[in-house]
């Protein structure tokens, strides 16, 4: 396991590269995408078994569908920190021309993404196909993706989860991230979704649920017990509670900073809440 | 030609919230409905006031157009919105289904049409809905231009039995439309009279095209301009009698060339008298992220492009 501090260095820099991109644009969501940080550096860093370079077959490599494409800067921050195309291309981002389009997409041919995503709701079922394929391949590895808390609420994810289950689907590891908000508000408030853990279950999962889902050390732990889980006739979900606006104290406890960038003074603050690590681009 | 004054900029979405606070104070029978998306659709003051007559389904917008459909059925006129793309192309079966085909009253409101969505990109920018709106049977397709079209449009629609779509976008735009103009569904608006050319322009694009027509008289070309800000049912008079006169046309549209105003446009003409006409909208092609100048910019959706379009069209005459 490469040493958990330097895991938090790409941390912390990936935090600068989020709120670094939305500041210049004036655009794009910070909130869910500081919430997703660690754990989408552990995903690609220390979990998932990855080939040299991309292509859309993805074979004999794990693969990973953002269906809450909204987080695209903390995908595309660790998506070109892992060496998928240039870290100085984040400068890029919601430009015109550009292939860090404001929702992932695989129109301008960005490596890295291999489904569009944006309009909630859509990934699983994809992440359920690409997991069907390597099934037909004969392709061990795994498929995961990572879903909204309240994205939920769109229907199709239910048909995903029931038909997952029902089809024993079980090189799949679908993670929700339960930040409790969306945009009008707590997700409680909203349309709540109740006991998360239970649904999964009666649909047929298995679940594991993390309390610390902004510790490193604890969404390690889960994904390599959620990956001791697969091949065993069920996907498995990991709920992982997180922390919207993590690490920066002024976007945290709050849904405020969903689809809000930080004006100059604020980014300033923010950053100097998350010292550069390996570099700004 | 008729000169139109921008009142001062304005989103035509604030036209709807603001609309939706009158019918709130105005007709009991009003509800509304969203999809977490109520701070972009202005409708807090609608909330705020009638918080029982409103609706908050969540990130659901397939069970918010059917339960739109189910409070029709007792005398409720609901008013389901969110962003273009999530109000047509992702709930289009329950739209057909539950509203269209089942003849119900729903309003269905609709805002960030079009690629001045802006930022958030091409999965958010829809260039498809009116096609997709105009082709269902029975539906009122409307996309009006400015804040206070929206307001009016919005107003007259609750007034009207059956099911509408109403169209309208983000970016703050000029607002010229006078502030007392009635809002008649299907009847074009003649904004300024003219002999050479007919622009036929809906939504953003009609002050686009009040602008190529100024740039156009100073070139010695005379345009009509006509806001055309109901799609469907399609004021084929206004059209027939404009061209008639003007012996060409050139349509402008925030949508795909397929499926849009431009098309309703060139049916009407084929069928009663055809007549070269030029499309400005976009190419077939999906948008993208940019500032909604630089993308009316490159999918060629401004004064510009119309003006080209013009002096294209003329020389087909
Ligand atoms: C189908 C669809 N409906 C609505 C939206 C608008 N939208 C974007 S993000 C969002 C809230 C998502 O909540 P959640 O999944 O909890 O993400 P978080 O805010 O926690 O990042 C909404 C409603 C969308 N992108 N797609
Ligand atoms: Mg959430």
């Amino acid at each position: 396991m490469a040493k958990l501090d330097e895991l938090q260095d790409i941390v912390v820099q990936t935090r600068r590269d989020i709120l670094r991109m939305v500041h210049k644009v004036n655009s794009g969501h910070p909130g869910g995408s500081l919430g997703c940080t660690e754990f989408l550096v552990a995903l690609y860093n220390e979990v998932m078994d990855l080939k040299e370079g991309f292509d859309m077959d993805g074979k004999d490599e794990d693969l990973f569908f953002l269906s809450n494409g909204h987080i695209s800067p903390v995908f595309y921050s660790v998506l070109a920190r892992k060496g998928y195309f240039p870290v100085e291309e984040l400068n890029t981002f919601r430009l015109l021309n550009s292939r860090l389009q404001g929702h992932p997409t695989t129109h301008e041919g960005l490596p890295g993404v291999r489904v569009a995503s944006g309009s909630l709701g859509q990934g699983m079922s994809v992440a359920i196909g690409a997991a069907l394929g390597k099934k037909l391949n004969g392709d061990d590895k795994l498929v995961y993706s990572l879903h909204g808390d309240g994205e939920l609420q769109e229907g199709q994810n239910w048909e995903a989860i029931m038909y997952a289950a029902g089809n024993k689907v079980d090189n799949l590891i679908s993670t929700i991230d339960r930040n409790g908000q969306q945009i009008d508000g707590p997700t409680e408030e909203i349309l709540p979704l109740g006991n998360l853990k239970e649904k999964f279950e009666v649909f047929g999962w298995d679940v594991l649920e993390v309390a610390e889902g902004n510790s490193l050390e604890a969404i390690v732990n889960a994904l390599n017990e959620a990956k001791s889980r697969t091949g065993k006739g069920k996907p498995v979900c990991i709920i992982l509670d997180t922390m919207m606006g993590n690490g920066v104290d002024f976007m945290m406890h709050t849904h405020a900073w969903h689809g809000k960038a930080p004006s100059d003074e604020q980014l300033e603050n923010a950053l100097g809440q998350n010292p550069e690590t390996l570099g700004d681009y | 030609m008729t000169k139109y004054i921008d009142q001062g900029k304005n989103d035509t979405r604030s036209g709807y919230g603001d609309a939706m606070t009158e019918l709130g104070r105005t007709n009991p029978n009003v509800v509304a409905l969203c999809a977490d998306l109520i701070g972009s659709l202005k409708i807090q003051p609608f909330i705020d006031e009638n918080p029982e007559r409103f609706f908050q389904v969540g990130i659901a917008e397939a069970n918010m157009m059917g339960i739109a459909a189910g409070l029709t059925i007792g005398g409720k006129i609901p008013f389901a919105s969110t962003f273009a793309n999530f109000a047509t192309g992702r709930v289009y079966d329950q739209i057909r289904q539950s509203i269209a085909y089942s003849d119900k009253n729903v309003k269905i409101c609709a805002s960030h049409a079009g690629v001045t969505l802006g930022e958030d990109g091409a999965t958010h920018q829809i260039l498809e809905d009116i096609g997709m709106m105009k082709m269902l049977p029975g539906m009122t397709v409307i996309n009006p231009c400015d804040y206070n079209q929206t307001k009016a449009a919005t107003l007259a629609i609750a007034d009207h039995v059956g099911p509408v779509y109403l169209r309208f976008g983000r970016p703050k735009v000029a607002n010229f439309t006078p502030v007392d103009q009635k809002f008649e569904i299907g009847k074009a608006v003649m904004l300024s009279e003219g002999t050479d050319v007919t622009i036929v322009a809906t939504g953003h694009l009609v002050w686009e095209a009040l602008i190529a027509a100024e740039k156009l008289e100073e070139q010695g070309i005379s345009a009509e301009v006509i806001n055309f800000h109901t799609i469907k049912p399609f004021d084929e008079e206004a059209l027939l009698k404009s061209v008639k006169k003007t012996g060409c046309v050139v349509s402008a549209e925030e949508h795909n060339f397929l499926g849009g105003l431009g098309e309703s446009v060139a049916r009407t003409l084929t069928v009663h008298n055809p007549t070269p006409q030029e499309f400005v909208a976009t190419q077939d092609t999906f948008g993208e992220s940019g500032t909604p100048e630089q993308l009316m910019e490159k999918y060629g959706l401004n004064n510009k492009a119309i003006e080209k379009a013009v002096l294209k069209v003329l020389k087909r005459k």
